[in-house]
């Protein structure tokens, strides 16, 4: 029941204090929206720049020539052998009467030229696609190697600086959300030190009138927690408002059809939740450890 | 059983300053006890370690039965909230109206809000502060001040009173007044009162039980009455 009150009173100090020293929770709240700006714009690129290098690998595939006279049975057993491949994800076939029509029916001068070698000179394709795209020149050398397959075309130059590039990207990326992360927790707490720094006869007289280190603490944490909390509302609007709008100007497309932007939906939620969390968690921990400072009287 | 016990009690501070060496003395429940002593004497060290602001490098302080030098540091609050302490400098919040302040005392270690009321009208009224229950620190004069760190001193019923230097920041006559308070405590709810003060003319008029500390060392306990000023 005492841990009880104790609990309550913490809660209702804890809002109690933000308004007395509006002031210093004002400095502490405006730091936190700052930085969560920042770290909003910095997760909106970092998953819209995964989001584009997966839609591009995820459209890299191999093509696959047959031998021009490959029989049925020779091509279904090689199709077996591409399919059983753990790296293989789906497998297309078009075979060389399949690509004459195709060609007939898209230029009338091309049907006329088929038409007239009278045998179809075209080859039964395959078209692999992979489950990840560093397989990609790995597969395409192993089907190479098969009897039976004329040639593969993979773009090899292309797509491996593709890779390389998209890889660098990444991580570079995955830095810069991680280092902004850490420059917010960083940040928040420091001015949180502050406000409670000029704080600490209030936390010296708690501990001379026999309040115990917990009775002490809970109602900063809690203050740390509004103080996080308040702090996330802006970037959270500016989250949803701006990216909802930033993806109907732009159509859902950045600069190229090929490259889209992740849908508005659920996407802003993730990531005002996390905004959320990362204000809030940094809030309390910082409030925690800068109290823990004044404790030693 | 003594209420107050130091045994061989001695302090060296990090820098090699020994503010204590070697001082035996007790304190029985009910006493009214002046700390005496020049600047650096020692005397606030030795008032410190009665609420473990200090802590003794060699010996023992026991406070109501508890080893002082023991008590960790998350468990302090179990000491202090069987002592009352006055400071100098008050120590009050000054966002927190006179009855905050000393319903503060109460709300940290978790009392219901309906048992709160009336013990710190009780208190105020001891210190003869209840008309003022609104009014915030800054708006009181500094006897009154001190009377609102008494009231918050006592309201939580203490055995101790620790008083370091209540009366150093006030003229004569509020010095008196406040004196009378705590002398009013003492009397009636027998109340130990430990306090340490420069002022010789309180010491000689209230005759009491005089410890006079000087270079770190107990230089003289003088009983009731018989102590006078050179």
């Amino acid at each position: 029941m005492k841990g009880l009150r104790i609990f309550e009173r913490s809660i209702r100090d804890g809002f109690k204090s933000v308004g007395r020293n509006f002031g210093l929770s004002f400095a502490s709240i405006m730091c936190t929206t700052i930085t969560l700006i920042l770290v909003a714009l910095a997760i909106v690129c970092a998953v819209n720049v995964e989001h584009a290098t997966k839609t591009i690998e995820s459209e890299l595939s191999i093509i696959v020539y047959l031998d021009a006279n490959i029989s049925e049975e020779d091509r279904n057993n090689i199709e077996t052998d591409i399919r059983s491949r753990s790296a293989v994800e789906s497998l297309s076939v078009k075979t060389k009467d399949e690509w004459k029509l195709e060609m007939a029916e898209s230029e009338e001068d091309l049907k006329t030229v088929l038409d007239f070698l009278g045998e179809n000179p075209l080859m039964d394709t395959f078209t692999v696609y992979v489950n990840d795209v560093r397989e990609l020149s790995d597969t395409a050398k192993y089907i190479s190697s098969i009897t039976g397959v004329e040639t593969v075309k993979y773009g090899e130059n292309m797509v491996e600086s593709i890779i390389t590039i998209f890889d660098v990207l990444e991580k570079v990326v995955v830095v810069i959300v991680i280092a902004l992360v850490l420059v917010t927790a960083f940040l928040i707490s420091n001015t949180i030190k502050l406000t409670i720094f000029s704080r600490r006869n209030e936390i010296e007289i708690m501990r001379l009138v026999g309040a115990s280190n917990t009775a002490i603490k809970l109602p900063f944490v809690v203050e740390g927690f509004i103080i996080g909390l308040i702090g996330s509302i802006i970037p959270i609007c500016i989250t949803i408002y701006g990216y909802v709008i930033l993806y109907s100007r732009l159509h859902g497309h950045l600069f190229t059809n090929v490259l889209t932007l992740v849908k508005p939906f659920n996407f802003v939620f993730w990531v005002s939740l996390v905004l959320v969390a990362i204000g809030s968690i940094v809030g309390m921990f910082g409030s925690l450890r800068a109290v823990r400072k004044h404790l030693k009287i | 059983m003594k209420l107050i016990e130091f045994n061989k009690v001695s302090k060296t501070y990090k820098n090699g300053v020994t503010a204590l060496a070697d001082v035996s003395v007790s304190i029985d429940k009910g006493e009214f006890v002046f700390v005496i002593g020049l600047t650096a004497s020692g005397k606030s060290t030795f008032i410190k370690m009665l609420y473990r602001e200090e802590k003794p490098t060699k010996g023992t302080v026991t406070v109501g039965g508890l080893n002082v030098g023991k008590i960790r540091n998350g468990k302090v609050y179990k000491l202090r909230r069987r002592i009352g302490i006055v400071f100098q400098d008050f120590k009050l919040l000054p966002k927190l109206t006179v009855y905050e302040n000393v319903a503060f005392a109460l709300e940290c270690v978790g009392m219901k809000e309906k048992d709160i009321r009336p013990k710190v009208l009780d208190a105020l009224e001891h210190v003869g502060l209840k008309h003022k229950l609104r009014s915030f620190p800054g708006e009181l004069s500094g006897g009154e001040q001190q009377r609102v760190c008494i009231a918050r001193a006592i309201v939580n019923d203490p055995k101790i009173l620790v008083c370091d230097e209540p009366t150093g920041n006030l003229d004569p006559k509020t010095s008196k007044e406040i004196m009378d308070v705590i002398e009013s405590i003492n009397k009636n709810l027998g109340t130990t009162i430990i306090m340490a003060t420069h002022d010789q003319d309180i010491v000689n008029r209230m005759k009491k039980r005089v410890l006079l500390i000087n270079q770190g060392l107990l230089a003289g306990d003088y009983a009731k009455g018989s102590y006078k000023a050179k």
